[in-house]
């Protein structure tokens, strides 16, 4: 039994698999350090991450086939936690958002996937993008003619090399030919090397070195929080595109779980938090990766590659490295959204453009989607809102009926009332039928009152009926019953 | 007259011409058959999943696209399926095509110019030169 589910889960595409996760591996490391460098933290803080983070997540993730590592997204939410507070904040950070990721795995949070209104998940997207490529400016300020001419060579590169060779990712190729020409060239621009130490050695075990206190967990916890929310949303969303590109299924819950103890071991070996990675997951099935193997490969191969190399790796110029985040940021971008904006609905537009304004004033992925979701709620209750209400006169014009439709419920009771006008004079008896409406809450029932009154002053008599069994419950314990002239039926 | 057509299709206007002339070379005998094959790219599943993110949203979502193809085939009265696989057009219709036997295959160009050939690559010209049937590429 344990056999075969080893079997099916490890070993049954090996060499898809492998292959793949070479690939991956490779087009890892340029990403992995340029995020450190977003993050403001060693190129090492970036690589031992997406190491442990994607050998972790080969065992205990939920989808197969899915790469994670150090992301974009995730360390565009450190920088200031950095900066302020240091790197050994950010681990304790890191486990910290382990920690939260578990819990909502455990609590099967993943189904509140379904409450972030898609005009949300577009403008993470997009906001996502504008905040990678913002990031990339700081390295052209009073930068030579030569960093935009390198950053044009790779940007070259990577579009136009896989016209030659797909099996090989073009990021790397482009790394290696821009390394390259710098080195014979002796260009003189920045290299890794310039932004941060990189030891040749294996992560080891260590816990954060923070004070334990409570004025710490304030500190941290806000950033844990984002970064949970954040890593939680672009890895569930990584899933649904590997589950609909490999037509299977995946267990989102587990996902979250896995998630969260791949934060917690790379916390306490020295790597800063991450998450399911788009654009790695994609080239990983397109090269075959099917099996949890082709993530562990991936991880693997990474850290030799850095243990051998890494004396040539900190010679790589920042400019290959911005070329290479640029085809990032314009791979997130959805330019879909784009092209389609004129023809969505106007709140769905309206949506997507406020979570993307709001991160790129605030430079937090977190505040953005709090905000596009708090829109989309509050444009979702004004649409509802509209209950209608159509008056006919029955009797030989002695009886009025008026029929609601739609939901009464608090933002809903204005137009409500307004729908009853005053020109009743001639009528004896008012009959207001519910049978196509539904009451929600309080607001309603006094709402109704409030409108028997305005009769009851005239002398006209009032009939409420139509009232299903919840509305007519609600209506009972808010004493609209006392009215000797309503029935409910 | 040909039984067994494969019509490469994406609800594009391009490929509602390729599907009337498909139409045209069928047999209207009651054994002809037309496979409708839409190939899903890389690109599009990442914005369907991210536009619809559920499951059965996203299948509805992609039926939709065909709907133009299938109502004109079901006003000329043709036997069809629909099979929907995942990869980069081209290779995709490619490999479906010589995987079973098929009288013709027909695709739509995009009618893209040269610039634009070079770096998207021609579908309809990677079709042309690699599956081993007849094709007849609509411009």
């Amino acid at each position: 039994m344990i056999l075969a589910l080893l079997k099916k889960h490890w070993l049954s595409n090996v060499k898809g698999d492998v292959m793949a996760g070479i690939v991956v591996a490779l087009a890892l490391i340029p990403e992995a350090i340029a995020f450190s460098i977003i993050a403001g933290v060693d190129p090492m803080v970036g690589l031992y991450a997406s190491f442990c983070i994607s050998v972790i997540i080969a065992i205990a993730g939920g989808r197969p086939g899915m790469i994670s590592g150090s992301t974009g997204a995730m360390a565009l939410l450190m920088v200031t936690l950095v900066a302020e507070h240091g790197l050994e904040y950010l681990l304790a950070a890191t486990i910290l958002t382990g920690v939260l990721q578990v819990l909502a795995g455990v609590t099967k949070l993943a189904r509140f996937m379904k409450f972030v209104p898609r005009s949300v998940m577009v403008g993470f997207v997009n906001a996502l993008a504008i905040l990678i490529f913002m990031s990339q400016l700081d390295h052209f300020e009073n930068a030579t003619w030569a960093m935009y001419a390198l950053v044009a060579v790779t940007l070259a590169i990577i579009y136009l090399f896989p016209k030659v060779s797909k099996t090989v990712p073009s990021t790397l190729v482009a790394i290696i030919v821009v390394t390259g020409i710098v080195l014979i060239t002796n260009a003189g621009v920045y290299s890794v090397g310039d932004m941060g130490a990189l030891p040749n050695t294996l992560p080891v075990f260590a816990l954060p070195d923070i004070p334990l206190t409570l004025e710490t967990l304030m500190i941290i916890l806000p950033y844990s929080l984002t970064l949970t929310m954040v890593g939680l949303l672009e890895s569930l969303l990584t899933a649904a595109i590997v589950d609909d590109m490999t037509d299977t299924d995946s267990d989102k819950n587990r996902e979250s779980t896995g998630q969260g103890v791949a934060n917690m071991v790379t916390g306490c070996f020295g790597g800063m938090a991450g998450c399911a990675m788009i654009g790695q997951s994609v080239i990983n099935v397109k090269s075959g990766g099917r099996g949890r193997l082709s993530s562990l490969v991936a991880g693997v191969v990474l850290m030799f590659f850095i243990l051998v190399l890494g004396d040539l790796v900190v010679q790589i110029p920042v400019a290959a490295l911005a070329g290479v985040m640029i085809m990032v940021s314009i791979g997130t971008f959805d330019w879909h959204s784009l092209a389609t904006i004129h023809k969505v609905p106007r709140t769905d537009a309206t949506v997507m453009l406020v979570t993307v304004g709001t991160v790129v004033v605030t430079h937090d992925l977190a505040i953005g989607v709090l905000a596009g979701v708090v829109l989309s709620a509050i444009f979702f209750v004004a649409k509802i809102s509209h209950v209608r209400v159509k008056a006919s006169l029955e009797d030989n014009g002695k009886t009025k009926r008026y029929r609601v439709s739609g939901p009464l419920f608090f933002a809903a009771c204005e137009s409500f009332q307004k729908s009853f006008g005053l020109v009743e004079d001639e009528v004896e008896k008012v009959i207001i039928d519910f049978s196509a409406s539904q009451l929600w809450d309080d607001s309603a029932v006094a709402a109704i009152e409030k409108v028997m009154m305005k009769y009851k002053q005239r002398d006209i008599e009032v009939e409420v009926t139509g009232l299903n069994e919840h509305s007519s419950s609600l209506a009972k314990q808010m004493k609209l019953g006392d009215n000797p002239n309503m029935s409910a039926h | 007259m040909f039984k067994h057509v494969l019509l490469a299709a994406d609800g594009s206007d391009h490929s509602l011409r390729a599907t009337e002339k498909a139409i045209g070379l069928i047999s209207t005998q009651d054994d002809s058959f037309m496979t409708v094959f839409y190939a899903v790219d890389t690109q599009t599943a990442k914005t369907d999943v991210l536009h619809h993110y559920d499951g059965d949203m996203l299948k509805e979502e992609r039926k939709k696209r065909l709907a133009g193809v299938e109502e004109m085939l079901q006003k000329a009265n043709v036997n069809y399926e629909i099979v929907e696989r995942h990869g980069e057009p081209g290779p995709a219709i490619v490999q479906f095509a010589n995987e079973s036997e098929f009288d013709a295959v027909v695709v739509g160009s995009r009618g893209l110019n040269g610039f634009q050939e070079m770096v998207l690559g021609s579908v309809s010209h990677k079709v042309a030169k690699r599956v081993e049937a007849p094709v007849m590429i609509v411009k």
